[in-house]
């Protein structure tokens, strides 16, 4: 047998799994024992409600569409932070964190202040006939709100292993700017930006703090998947309750199986990029 | 470190003066706007029982969503006493076991020593000339009141809407459920929980109108946003009985039974009566509401009973999945 590096492994494995059990897989086997009460047809039943369908479409959509927008915004942001000098740096820098800190309680009833018809924001955009709190595009606002910083925070150490040289090189051999960006950083980047992506969906998803008070919460059109999960607490349906977040849990699990599949491509056609 | 032994020592003897003067501590799960009206009571009936008993009896609280407090105590919440929105949430503890299903029995005027109603709030000056619940589906009215899944305070509107078009005249149960139905398609925001949609209506500036427990209502033009809003009082409305009962198995365990139906006794009193007068809420007796009789508008009320029948039979009808609420909230 290979001598390992670090010593006690067995000890460590079995604390990790068990660590892992006990924190994640534990609740998780909680969560479908309740559901269970439901079987099998009553989840699939469960699933063909309009409105419960509407609302998993609100979900995992906007969060999507969220965690691109902070894909976009966040690979900007982590690149000005690492790569430009400017007064109050640390300060932007310390900002980004704010999104994590935040009770998202806070956070949904300032967002809403601000977007609401006779909020700062929102008394403008009114003019236009523009409305965000209470539509489905305050979900959207709360979401890329609160998964911001994962992005962020997932491309800043890799930026900052960049190594300029191979910038310069691409450059010396007559490579234009966008052509640099877009054949040697991005390569480099994209399987850190799925991660970001991934952490920032994941967060969005599940979010019911903030997004529930600028939401508007209605039926089919501003209701989130979460909120169902709630309303079927306040009616005492545990089973209903955790069924959906059986169902979303699923839905979760395969997305992010996607992306971790995707960043392994991503990976593979990075090293063997010409 | 040295403090730790001095420390100990201190609380040591802090726990036995305890002991010897005999301290009971309740614990009361209550809903979201009852804080005001528990604040004065608990004072007084705690100065009250220390004069009867020489004991010093110090009652916590806990606030919450009707139903979600409900559930905490189902769940182990070591309530002695619960004083919710609507006698459907005890029922609840009372199915799994907590209480006698027979616990609205206990107690006078089917254990609810106060009453409310439901009103609107408009705001000031009423520019959109709402008076009754017939102006609030006329085109370019919006109605703000949260979503009857989530919140005790909502069922009572919902009902209360759907009473009101059952007795007017040529008044059916298909009317009602149209206009109930035209009602919520005038609603643009469903918030979770009565202070939110409060929030939403005085804060955020959205709709026309707030449908509102009359205490609530009070309060807000009171302290939130004094100036800015009026109560406007329908011609009819909804009898809202918030219950009170003692979770028996808690105070058994506990040993505070005497004190935990004292304590709600105490609601009864005249002088519990006037607190809760003072704090917004109808006291039940007809000595009391003379006294306060300037507070309350005059309006024709109906009971829960009278309209609908028990809870039970409500939930199942209009609240359940799929049930009649489902079929003509917002959205459909």
């Amino acid at each position: 047998m290979r001598r390992r590096m670090l010593p006690g492994f067995n000890l460590s494995l079995g604390y990790s799994l068990s660590y892992l059990g006990l924190i994640v897989l534990l609740p998780l086997a909680a969560l479908t024992w309740k559901a269970s009460g439901l079987g099998l047809g009553g989840l699939v039943e469960l699933l063909r409600v309009p409105r419960t369908l509407a609302a998993l479409k609100l979900s995992f959509g906007g969060a999507t569409l969220a965690a691109a927008i902070n894909v976009v915004a966040g690979l900007l942001v982590a690149w000005v932070l690492v790569r430009y000098r400017f007064p109050g740096r640390r300060l932007f820098d310390a900002v980004v964190d704010l999104p994590f800190a935040l009770p998202t309680a806070v956070a949904g009833i300032a967002l809403t202040a601000l977007y609401a018809p006779n909020g700062w924001i929102g008394q403008w955009l009114a003019a236009f006939g523009v409305k965000i709190a209470y539509t489905p595009a305050g979900v959207l606002v709360a979401m890329v709100f609160v998964g911001f910083p994962f992005v962020v925070r997932t491309l800043q150490p890799v930026l900052e292993t960049l190594e300029h040289d191979v910038e310069e090189a691409a450059e010396t051999l007559g490579a234009r700017r966008w052509q640099i960006f877009l054949r040697v950083i991005l390569p480099m980047l994209v399987p850190t930006l799925l991660t970001g992506f991934a952490l920032a969906l994941a967060r969005a998803v599940g979010e019911y703090g903030s997004v529930i008070f600028i939401a508007g919460n209605i039926p089919m059109k501003s209701e989130i998947a979460p909120l169902l999960i709630v309303q079927s607490l306040e009616q005492f349906d545990y089973a209903g309750a955790a069924a959906l977040g059986v169902a979303m849990l699923a839905f979760s699990f395969v997305l992010l199986l996607l992306i971790t599949l995707l960043q392994r491509w991503s990976r593979r056609w990075a090293e063997n990029a010409p | 470190m040295k403090l730790l032994p001095a420390v100990l020592t201190l609380l040591a003897a802090l726990a036995t003066t305890a002991v010897a003067a005999k301290n009971v501590t309740l614990l009361n799960a209550s809903y979201d706007p009852t804080r005001e009206l528990y604040r004065d009571t608990n004072a007084a009936f705690a100065a009250q029982w220390k004069a009867q008993h020489g004991d010093t009896v110090t009652i916590r609280m806990s606030h919450g969503g009707s139903g979600k407090q409900a559930r905490a105590v189902a769940d182990g919440l070591p309530a002695d006493v619960v004083t919710l929105a609507l006698a459907r949430d005890i029922d609840v503890l009372a199915e799994r076991g907590l209480l006698p299903r027979n616990w609205q029995q206990r107690l006078p005027d089917n254990s609810a020593p106060y009453t409310s109603t439901i009103v609107f709030l408009v705001r000031k000056g009423n520019p959109k000339k709402i008076l009754d619940w017939s102006d609030l589906v006329r085109p370019g009215v919006q109605v703000i009141t949260p979503n009857p899944k989530t919140s005790g305070g909502a069922r009572w509107n919902f009902l209360a809407a759907w009473g009101y078009a059952l007795r007017q005249p040529g008044g059916n149960e298909a009317r009602a459920k149209a206009f109930v139905h035209a009602l919520y398609r005038h609603v643009p925001v469903l918030d979770t929980g009565a202070r939110g949609a409060t929030n939403t209506f005085v804060q955020r500036g959205i709709g026309d109108v707030l449908l509102a427990w009359e205490n609530e209502a009070m309060l807000a033009r009171q302290e939130m946003g004094g100036s800015d809003v009026e109560i406007v009082v329908p011609s009819m409305s909804i009898l809202a009985e918030p219950s009170v009962a003692v979770v028996d198995r808690n105070v058994d365990k506990h040993g505070t039974r005497a004190v935990a139906e004292a304590y709600l006794k105490f609601l009864y009193t005249p002088q519990g009566q006037a607190i809760a007068a003072k704090h917004h809420y109808r006291p039940r007796s007809p000595q009391v509401m003379a006294k306060f009789a300037s507070r309350f508008p005059k309006v024709q009320l109906f009971t829960l009973k009278e309209v609908f029948g028990d809870w039970n039979q409500v939930n199942a009808r209009f609240f359940a999945d799929g049930a009649i609420f489902d079929q003509i909230g917002p959205g459909n």
